[in-house]
């Protein structure tokens, strides 16, 4: 027990560092899922169909592969042969973030859906061009509904990141195994883990909840944020 | 006396889902006057409204703004003609999450490329116009269906339009909320606002209405003023219908 302790209190320091990583690899991943999501999920609800089909194998790839054989295939398999040489950090970022995308795609074209279709008739009719509608009418009401799906897509992801540990990346899980290995205190050291992934994850959704209540509008979209 | 038309409809067909709804429409309308579409519903009114301004686009046919032929593939000849069209839809759409104010100056903004500034100072003088003057910060889901209602004419409005195409603008109010709405398009008429307006509020049609198209399977198959259509002589199909109309209305209201 004592001893446990001793590890641990010299271990958090060297786990948070790993945090540190562990935020750059969501949050990147967040960012990058959300570029490729957002003009995806408006290519599949308003592009012609090429766009339309092309978006739908992107999704249909992405969410048909566990994440863990999606980064070797990329890590090991393909960023290789273009002789792509990053970081193993990086690289999971990047395939997070890809994986996001496609899951993120359907929670924004979920939320186009949803809207009532006369507005974009409104918007027509006084002269706003498609693109201009997307932009000011379509986007900033289809965001807000989509918040709450993204902070579930958040605490997903974060937990997801934990596998980046299997291309050297030494994010939290990483550094949890290698101090684990060698003091055998991988009881203490696991709930330490926990501990820090289950903070992760409420201050995120938390933060995500803030800013669902600072955008929202009376009378639109999910009444309760209030 | 004879001036030219405004605005000038030729052999409008279109069908939707491979069933005709619009089978050669024609009419013209001159500066200032108040056209009022009837008929059963189905009759293509509402289709025929979108299709004055394009957000269905006519199968064939031509529509002419003074004297100039519209072309809805060229997009912006197109985006600038619908600037000029105002367009009133029975429930409302306004922007859900833009406040009255935003809901009017959006497209002044992004459309007619006024400044902020320039476009709210619009924006507040057609709200005053409407009634709305004290209610610019309140969002749609604050409005009743008269306040939306306005809010969506001020928007219309704002855009300086020639003509104005209203779809039952007052069907989906309840009964003590359609005064306000038509009083504010009464309002609009007697300042010389060209209007195509689909109603069956008979009350208004007959005080307002320059001429009565009545539509039924796609096509007008009466045309007249109220007085030739609404008389009880005249045997008219329009009259039928309006009786009809007259009875469900006081039935239900008993």
């Amino acid at each position: 027990m004592h001893q446990a302790i001793e590890v641990l209190l010299q271990a958090i320091p060297y786990l948070i560092g790993g945090a540190g990583l562990t935020i750059v690899a969501v949050v990147g991943g967040m960012g990058l899922g959300l570029i490729i999501g957002l003009p995806m999920a408006v290519a599949q609800v308003y592009g012609p169909a090429p766009l339309r089909a092309a978006a739908g194998l992107y999704v249909w790839f992405f969410r048909g592969v566990p994440i863990l054989v999606l980064l070797f295939l990329f890590y090991f398999g393909l960023f290789q042969l273009f002789q792509w040489n990053i970081g193993a950090l990086t690289a999971a970022t990047v395939v997070l973030g890809m994986t996001s995308g496609a899951y993120q795609s359907q929670i924004f074209r979920g939320a186009i859906l949803s809207l009532a279709r006369g507005q974009f008739r409104a918007a027509s009719a006084l002269g706003l061009s498609d693109r201009q509608a997307i932009r000011c009418i379509v986007l900033p009401q289809a965001l807000r509904l989509s918040l709450p799906g993204w902070s579930n897509e958040y605490s997903i992801l974060l937990k997801d990141s934990a596998l980046a540990f299997v291309l050297g990346a030494t994010e939290i899980m990483a550094r949890t195994q290698f101090v684990a290995t060698r003091t055998y205190q991988h009881l203490a050291l696991s709930l330490a883990a926990c501990g820090i992934y289950f903070i992760l994850t409420w201050v995120g959704v938390r933060a995500l909840r803030a800013l669902e209540r600072r955008v929202a509008v009376p009378g639109f979209g999910n009444q309760e944020a209030r | 006396m004879t001036q030219s038309p405004i605005l000038e409809v030729e052999g409008l067909c279109k069908a939707l889902g491979g069933k005709p709804i619009l089978s050669g429409v024609s009419f013209s309308v001159r500066k200032g006057e108040m056209k009022v579409l009837i008929g059963p519903s189905g009759g293509g009114k509402s289709t025929l409204l979108q299709c004055l301004n394009f957000l269905h686009v006519p199968d064939a046919g031509v529509v002419r703004l003074a004297g100039q032929a519209v072309d809805p593939r060229q997009r912006k000849p197109l985006y600038a003609y619908r600037q000029k069209v105002g367009m009133i839809f029975q429930d409302y759409n306004l922007f859900d999450h833009l406040n009255a104010l935003d809901n009017v100056s959006l497209a002044l903004r992004k459309v007619k490329k006024l400044s902020r500034a320039e476009a709210e100072g619009r924006a507040r003088a057609e709200l005053a116009r409407v009634g709305l003057a004290d209610k610019e910060k309140l969002y749609p889901a604050e409005l009743s269906g008269g306040q939306k209602q306005r809010v969506s004419i001020a928007r219309a409005l704002a855009m300086d339009p020639q003509v104005m195409l209203l779809d039952e603008p007052t069907a989906a109010l309840d009964p003590e909320l359609i005064g306000e709405v038509l009083t504010v398009i009464r309002e609009l008429a007697r300042s010389g606002m060209t209007m195509i307006m689909a109603t069956h509020q008979m009350g208004f049609v007959r005080s307002m209405a320059d001429e009565i198209l009545f539509m039924q399977e796609g096509r007008v198959i009466e045309q007249g003023t109220p007085e030739m259509l609404l008389d009880i002589e005249s045997g008219s199909r329009t009259l039928d219908f309006c009786s009809h109309l007259a009875e469900f209305e006081s039935g239900g209201a008993e």
